[in-house]
């Protein structure tokens, strides 16, 4: 427990530099690509770290109801799918003022944050998780039955959103650079959230809610708040997703996609400071890379993640421990 | 809609909440009385459907397939159990998931190698292979209400031994008060051990008797599993009474909802609109029961544990 311990964190003038040494490596790793890869195939490298970069963004939020919270959604895919879906339409209907798409994605992510999270956490343990699914397969089942939009088979984005009016979010260079963006004050943002009284109360409510309830916190609006939050920046996410791939789906929002979010999250480690951001570019990186190399590769990456399971208890950030000092899950 | 087609709708249904009990059964004991969530019962269940194919070109003979490929799938689970989940069960649910999504990797493309990508299917037994005459003019396949039969008599036999034999009673005592059970002297890691294999036998048993209605391919078992999930939602964990009920609601709910839920909406939309919403909102009704439920009753229809 970082927080009982500070000389753990401020130990040495070194250590704030050590405790965050994995996510600057990912940081500066990300932002060297894009020169890095004009020495190779280019395009297809860039769309793999830009696919990392956003898929952490969703990762880093999600972390922030399982690992910090407690709240174990398994409907995060939605949040992003409904950002995407938001941005595609609009653009679809002729809207490609970023700024007004963003307002409009930022709003409907909250908003549906806000609903479901009210009805969901009524509910804890397990029935959170199914309820946090049933959600995400209403809006999966009513996404499919936007026959104007694709219905099943998707919907293609024929115009690119304009940020001021420049093409910067057409640029794939352009494009991944603002995603890293969004990736570094999320990451920046969930760390500061989780040291602040927000982020303490989320944690006793976490080890013992009614503990946190009788402290005088309402347990409930804090649980709320994180769920809004979470759910706004995976929205983000899915309107990245969207201006990305030039294509929205239903697929996007499947339980699938839910559950590997899950997984990205415990395979870096819950809680921690750098876990869900390793776990994230860790994750999307063996997929490319095993099934680049391998034919059957998910016979390799199955077993993976069951050694890691069974052998790296606390996920990745566990095994990097000695490095950044961290200790148990806070 | 006439009445004849109602009825073969509501035995569609129940042969559906059937299938999904078998499956639920074994998923709501490991989990309400080992606390274990195992996301690999969904793959246990396709990997039965493909051994019962692969036994069937062998022995030539449904009902040889059928037995062999139950105890392959009991091997299959004890094996797993042997091997991962006897280590996991002390652990965080989050753990167990990520195990078991493991799982779920590695056997769906194991059964890509094995048997290939593309879907397989087995033939209807040649017994079962004929029709039922219900009533005036209206077939139904014997081997759907074959089935159902069977599942039911699964359900009756399951019933008895939970609730009559001194094996049910460590089970039902072992999912309140594991560590009392452990301190009277029953060696509460083998009762783990076997409630995990017949529910692995349970699953795979679903998998072979739906191989011939279904064609059986790699993630056949997936979607399965996350209706089975919310049966047992429904049904209150740990409950077998609960989750046979829940199965066949939702078995019902499903199949009755999405041949009827266009007709109805045509009442009150546009035949068009409805043609566009009844399919979406057909496929959200068994999540919406869940969410009614657990609005209603949040521990679910049958409460299973006491502690």
């Amino acid at each position: 427990m970082q927080d009982h311990s500070p000389s753990q964190a401020t130990g040495s003038p070194l250590s704030p530099l050590r405790a965050y040494a994995p996510a600057l490596v990912v940081f500066a790793a990300l932002a060297l690509t894009p020169p890095l890869a004009a020495l190779g195939p280019e395009g297809y490298i860039l769309t793999l770290a830009t696919r990392m970069v956003i898929l952490a963004i969703a990762v880093i939020s999600l972390d922030l109801l399982i690992g910090h919270a407690g709240l174990v959604s398994f409907g995060h895919a939605a949040f992003i799918g409904l950002g995407a879906y938001v941005t595609g339409i609009l653009i679809t209907e002729g809207v490609t003022d970023a700024l007004t798409i963003l307002v409009a994605v930022v709003a409907a992510s909250a908003l549906f944050a806000l609903v479901t999270g009210a009805v969901s956490l009524r509910t804890s343990g397990v029935y959170f998780i199914m309820i946090t699914l049933a959600f995400g397969q209403m809006l999966y089942f009513t996404a499919s039955s936007l026959s104007a939009y694709g219905g099943d088979d998707g919907l293609t984005l024929w115009d690119e959103a304009q940020l001021f009016g420049t093409g910067l979010l057409g640029d794939p260079r352009g494009l991944f650079y603002v995603a890293l963006l969004v990736l570094v004050a999320t990451f920046l943002l969930v760390d500061r959230l989780q040291g602040s009284r927000f982020g303490r109360v989320l944690k006793a409510a976490r080890d013992n809610p009614t503990r946190a309830a009788c402290l005088g916190y309402d347990v409930f609006r804090f649980r709320l708040a994180a769920y809004v939050i979470a759910g706004t920046i995976a929205g983000l996410a899915g309107f990245l997703t969207a201006v990305h791939a030039e294509f929205v789906s239903p697929a996007a929002m499947s339980w699938h996609r839910s559950g590997e979010l899950i997984v990205m999250v415990i395979l870096g480690g819950m809680a921690s400071r750098n876990g869900a951001l390793l776990g994230a570019v860790v994750f999307v990186g063996m997929e490319e890379l095993l099934s680049t190399y391998v034919d059957h590769w998910k016979l390799l990456f199955g077993p993976l993640l069951i050694l890691v399971v069974l052998y790296a208890k606390g996920g990745l950030a566990s095994l990097l421990a000695p490095l950044t000092g961290e200790r148990g899950r806070g | 809609m006439s009445t004849t087609l109602l009825l073969v709708q509501v035995l569609n249904g129940l042969q559906l909440g059937v299938l999904l009990f078998l499956i639920a059964a074994g998923l709501t004991l490991v989990f309400g009385v080992m606390g274990f969530i195992n996301l690999a019962h969904g793959v246990q269940y396709m990997v039965g459907a493909y051994l019962a194919v692969h036994y069937y070109a062998w022995f030539e003979h449904f009902g040889l397939a059928l037995l062999a490929a139950l105890l392959t799938a009991l091997a299959l689970g004890l094996l797993l159990e042997a091997l991962i989940f006897r280590r996991l069960y002390d652990r965080d649910h989050l753990d167990q998931v990520l195990a078991t999504f493991g799982i779920i990797l590695f056997l769906n493309e194991a059964v890509k190698v094995v048997w290939g990508p593309l879907p397989l299917s087995l033939p209807t037994p040649e017994v079962l292979s004929g029709s039922f005459v219900l009533m005036d003019g209206l077939l139904y396949p014997t081997y759907r209400l074959a089935i159902l039969g069977a599942g039911l008599l699964v359900a009756f036999g399951l019933w008895v031994v939970v609730m009559r034999t001194r094996i049910g009673m460590l089970i039902r005592a072992g999912a309140t008060h594991p560590h009392i059970v452990s301190a009277l002297g029953v060696d509460i890691r083998r009762l783990f051990l076997i409630v995990f294999g017949f529910g692995a036998m349970l699953a795979g048993f679903a998998g072979a008797l739906a191989a011939p209605i279904l064609s059986v391919e790699p993630g056949m078992g997936d979607n399965l599993l996350i209706v089975a999930f919310v049966v047992i939602i429904i049904g209150g964990i740990g409950s077998i009474r609960g989750a046979f009920v829940a199965a066949l609601l939702v078995g019902l709910v499903d199949t009755l909802g999405r041949s009827l839920a266009t007709d109805v909406l045509r009442l009150v939309l546009e035949p068009s609109t409805a043609n566009q919403v009844g399919p979406a909102i057909a496929s959200m009704l068994i999540y919406i029961l869940m969410a009614l439920v657990l609005w209603v009753r949040p521990q679910g229809l049958f409460v299973a544990r006491s502690a």
